[in-house]
């Protein structure tokens, strides 16, 4: 059999090195969510056991006594309005800028990619006041108003390289055989990006979760919080950290999008690759 | 220079039932141009890459100068191999590329240029030094494989279809070019390809492979006008060979051996032709037709010189093949017999 | 024309929503509007200078800088060697894939919270660990948010934990893009691991690096999240950077010129990024 090439041994320590790095906080934040408060706060303890049997109290307490549903719920609502805002306006801009001949196309393309460069931390003050100018403050319209300036760009960019690889023949076959521009557009294109669009609005999704200034900036009363901010800035009673609930509450918001996102991930470098390759 | 061998060289790719190469023994002449030739699928390309290193055979062996070199790795099988997509490294200049394997294999850095230039010199590529393989026309590209391949003095070449992404008209001269040059280097070049034309033009020998197996070693020649079987029969030659059942036998004829019968011309078989279809293509003539006076009317072609006259669509006439251009087969198994019938 | 139409929503809300705001963004910097205030005046370039001069905004500019650059220097290190070490297909691949994921796909102020924990300064894991291993002693363990020095390199080790997924993934995906010839034509050649990599397979991507890597910095530069929830800036504004001080200023100090300026500072860094990655990526053509 083949020699096996010198450098194979030292894939093992890299991955399970930098796998452990990445994935610590997560798996602590398990371990921590189920210990009885006692054990977590005797120095005595080893930090890695139970020490007490485990408990759901941090668990009962988040989704009981605290806003957290809540904030689940206001998260859900925002992101699922920004998608569809997004999916509205980025697909035909895409669309538009994968099919524009020339160089205005591209620029165009460019300028668009461009916006997506100006960030929510140079953005955020006078949006505030914007915000405020028209009644929005301390409402989740104010964030569904505003996130699309992040979600859009970047999504219109992405579904560009998906439209861009879709060649132009199936939509002429559609208007050959008696379709409209607009038909062909429905029946030819959107069926065969619609892995595509999927994975745009899945993105735009987490996007939405990830989200901290404006959310901290634009909304100031508990109940109207997102996930993201309401539960650094409310699980915090006075000075006092319940480390349990905290990490109960992270957990349970990053996983389910964490799974979701490693399903279309591979869609996604697609068309990160796709839309790269001009 | 060396000689390769390969004795029971057999891949089994898992969850396949068939394996891609079935126990094949093949072995160069010193010095010689051996062409693999098959329709893909035959298992070939895969030959080729287990000899080069690229992959591990599943059992067999693999000889290069005498010594087994299975368990070595690529680099350090002494050889060196062109790919279909000639695998020029984009980032790096023409002459980077040609002296990569210099510095690969750790050859001073005073003798790189000397040797590069030398290279390029045999290839015509002098003045591409400086420009990067995006820059290049395909057959330029393809001469820099070339030279890349050549620099270190390989004990042996293997190339994988290296003219099949070459435009016709290029095509004819780049082969041509390759044919001098191996006679030049006289270095053993094994050659993959699924185009008879190069493999019958370019080969000392021939390898015909199919389904993984071996069918036939021999030169153009032999496996032209001798085939060991149906399949080398019908691969090789264009149109395919004719082949009429005649009880537990096949008979075999060339399309340019069936000819007008002339009343006193000698004839083994003598057939009554009625031309179906005639494709004029210049400097010969098709003609496609059946077998009138024979049992299930079979489809047979034709091949003469334009310059002959020929029966038109329509007409019926007397056409015949030579005893010595008749071949026979075993209609079971398909290899060769020397048995014969009336045809 | 239906092109144009179909481009106007987007251009339209984007001109809106980020154009405007931005100008006004410069608008505010050269008066000295606040949150309370009725009227303004435009003060010119005083904000500007005013900011310059203060050593909180030094300090902070600073620090933008540092951690940016070094954090993502940390990423491209890292994650070479990560996707190097999982290009080969192995059993397991897919899970380790998305334990990988997991601090890209979290949300940030989250995964920043769960660092807390872990740099608690009394219940630090971490300091557990090295006290069991007798490296600290358990009475004056390391204050990882509380000094200084320790605090900076907590901030860039959140940012690099946040960035490593990404850089991972796309470095992999630009290795995986290579054709297979071409490091077989390397092995063929002679060329053993390290000369594949580091001569061949490696400098084909570095477009893709570079962009990843564009990518990366401006993410952490104008982060606030990381700062705001480990540290709040502290101790001592030592890891305060460019967005926190903007927000403290402008939103909780109701300062909103200041704030408004502070912030600016950070549009030439971005668009010296967005330049060069117009400039790598028209030059991109590689194969």
């Amino acid at each position: 059999m083949r020699a096996r090439v010198a450098g194979g041994a030292w894939r093992l320590p890299v991955v399970l090195l930098f796998g452990i790095f990445l994935s610590f906080p997560f798996y602590w934040m398990l371990i921590t969510s189920f210990k009885r408060t006692g054990d977590l706060y005797d120095l005595q303890n080893n930090p890695f056991l139970f020490n007490e049997r485990p408990t759901l109290d941090h668990w009962r307490l988040l989704f009981r006594e605290t806003l957290y549903l809540r904030w689940l719920g206001n998260t859900a609502f925002v992101g699922v309005l920004v998608v569809a805002i997004t999916l509205a306006l980025a697909v035909p801009a895409a669309y538009s800028l994968a099919r524009l001949a020339g160089r205005w196309g591209e620029r165009a393309g460019i300028a668009m990619f461009l916006m997506y460069l100006v960030p929510p931390s140079l953005l955020f003050i006078p949006l505030s006041r914007v915000v405020a100018a028209l009644g929005l403050q301390d409402t989740l319209w104010s964030l569904v108003l505003v996130y699309p300036t992040f979600t859009v760009p970047f999504s219109t960019w992405l579904l560009m390289g998906f439209f861009k690889s879709i060649p132009r023949d199936l939509e002429d076959a559609a208007l050959v055989d008696g379709f409209t521009r607009v038909a062909a557009f429905w029946r030819v294109v959107v069926p065969i990006a619609f892995s595509g669009i999927l994975t745009v609005a899945i993105f735009s999704f987490t996007l939405v979760l990830q989200e901290f200034v404006y959310a901290l900036t634009f909304i100031s009363s508990a109940s109207q919080q997102t996930v993201g901010v309401g539960v650094p800035i409310f699980l915090v009673r006075g000075d006092v950290y319940y480390w349990g609930s905290l990490m109960a509450a992270c957990l349970f918001a990053s996983v389910p999008v964490a799974i979701l996102y490693n399903v279309f991930l591979d869609r996604f470098i697609a068309g990160l690759t796709a839309g790269a390759v001009k | 220079m060396a000689i390769v061998q390969t004795v029971a060289l057999t891949k089994r790719y898992p969850g396949s039932a068939e394996a891609a190469v079935d126990g094949v023994d093949l072995e160069t002449r010193e010095g010689e141009f051996l062409v693999l030739l098959g329709p893909s699928g035959s298992g070939k390309t895969t030959v080729l890459r287990m000899i080069a290193g690229l992959e591990a055979p599943t059992e067999g062996e693999i000889r290069i100068g005498g010594r087994v070199v299975n368990h070595l790795s690529a680099r350090e099988r002494g050889i060196a191999m062109v790919f279909q997509s000639y695998a020029l490294y984009p980032h790096l200049t023409v002459y980077k590329n040609i002296a990569f394997p210099l510095k690969a294999q750790r050859v001073p850095r005073g003798l790189h240029r000397e040797k590069v230039e030398r290279a390029a010199a045999m290839f015509g590529i002098g003045r591409l030094l400086d420009r990067k393989p995006r820059q290049l026309s395909g057959g330029e590209r393809q001469r820099v494989a070339l030279a890349r391949a050549l620099v270190r003095d390989p004990s042996v070449f293997l190339l994988d279809e290296p003219l099949s992404n070459l435009d016709a008209k290029l095509r004819a001269t780049a082969r041509e070019e390759l044919q001098k040059f191996q006679k030049q280097i006289a270095t053993t070049t094994i050659y993959v390809t699924h185009d008879q034309v190069e493999a019958m033009a370019m080969g000392d020998r021939v390898v015909i492979m199919s389904a993984g197996r071996v069918r036939q070693v021999g030169t153009p020649a032999q496996v032209y006008d001798d085939p060991a079987d149906t399949f080398v029969a019908t691969f090789l030659g264009s149109p395919p060979m004719n082949l009429l059942p005649r009880g537990d036998l096949l008979v075999g004829f060339r399309p340019e051996h069936f000819r007008p019968a002339t009343p006193d011309g000698p004839a083994a078989a003598r057939f009554s032709f009625r031309v179906e279809l005639a494709e004029y293509l210049g400097a010969e003539r098709l003609l496609y037709g059946r077998l009138e006076d024979r049992p299930d009317a079979q489809e047979v072609v034709s091949r003469l010189p334009s310059y002959l006259p020929a029966p038109a669509p329509g007409d019926t006439a007397a056409f015949g093949v030579a005893a010595e251009h008749l071949l026979f087969f075993d209609a079971g198994s398909g290899r060769r017999t020397d048995r014969r019938v009336k045809p | 024309m239906a092109g144009a139409l179909l481009l106007l929503p987007a251009t339209f809300y984007i001109f809106a929503l980020v154009g405007v705001p931005f100008l006004l963004a410069i608008f505010y910097g050269v008066t000295d509007i606040k949150v309370a205030s009725d009227g303004y005046e435009i003060v010119g370039a005083r904000n500007f200078r005013g900011i310059l001069a203060s050593p909180t905004f030094r300090l902070a500019l600073r620090n933008s800088f540092l951690f940016a650059v070094s954090s993502q220097v940390l990423v491209i290190a890292c994650a070479t060697a990560l996707a190097l070490a999982l290009q080969e297909p192995f059993r397991g691949r897919r899970a380790v894939r998305f334990l990988i994921l997991l601090p890209w796909v979290a949300p940030i102020s989250l995964g920043a919270i769960g660092w807390k924990w872990i740099l608690d300064s009394i219940y630090s894991v971490i300091n557990w660990v090295l006290a069991a291993a007798g490296l600290v002693n358990p009475m004056e363990p390391p204050m990882w948010l509380g000094e200084p020095g320790l605090a900076m390199v907590s901030v860039v080790t959140v940012h690099v934990w946040r960035m490593l997924p990404f850089a991972t993934v796309v470095l992999l995906a630009g290795l995986t893009s290579i054709p297979r010839d071409i490091p077989e034509a390397a092995a063929v050649d002679g060329a053993g691991f390290w000369r594949t990599h580091f001569g061949v397979t490696l400098p084909m991507i570095r477009p893709i690096v570079l962009v990843a890597s564009l990518f990366g910095i401006i993410f952490t530069f104008t982060d606030m999240a990381v700062v705001y929830i480990l540290t709040r800036g502290g101790p001592h504004d030592a890891t305060q950077v460019l967005p926190s001080l903007a927000f403290f200023t402008g939103i909780l100090g109701g300062d909103l010129a200041g704030g408004a300026a502070i912030s600016l500072f950070l549009f030439p860094m971005l668009l010296a990024a967005a330049l060069l990655m117009l400039r790598v990526a028209r030059r991109s053509e590689v194969t």
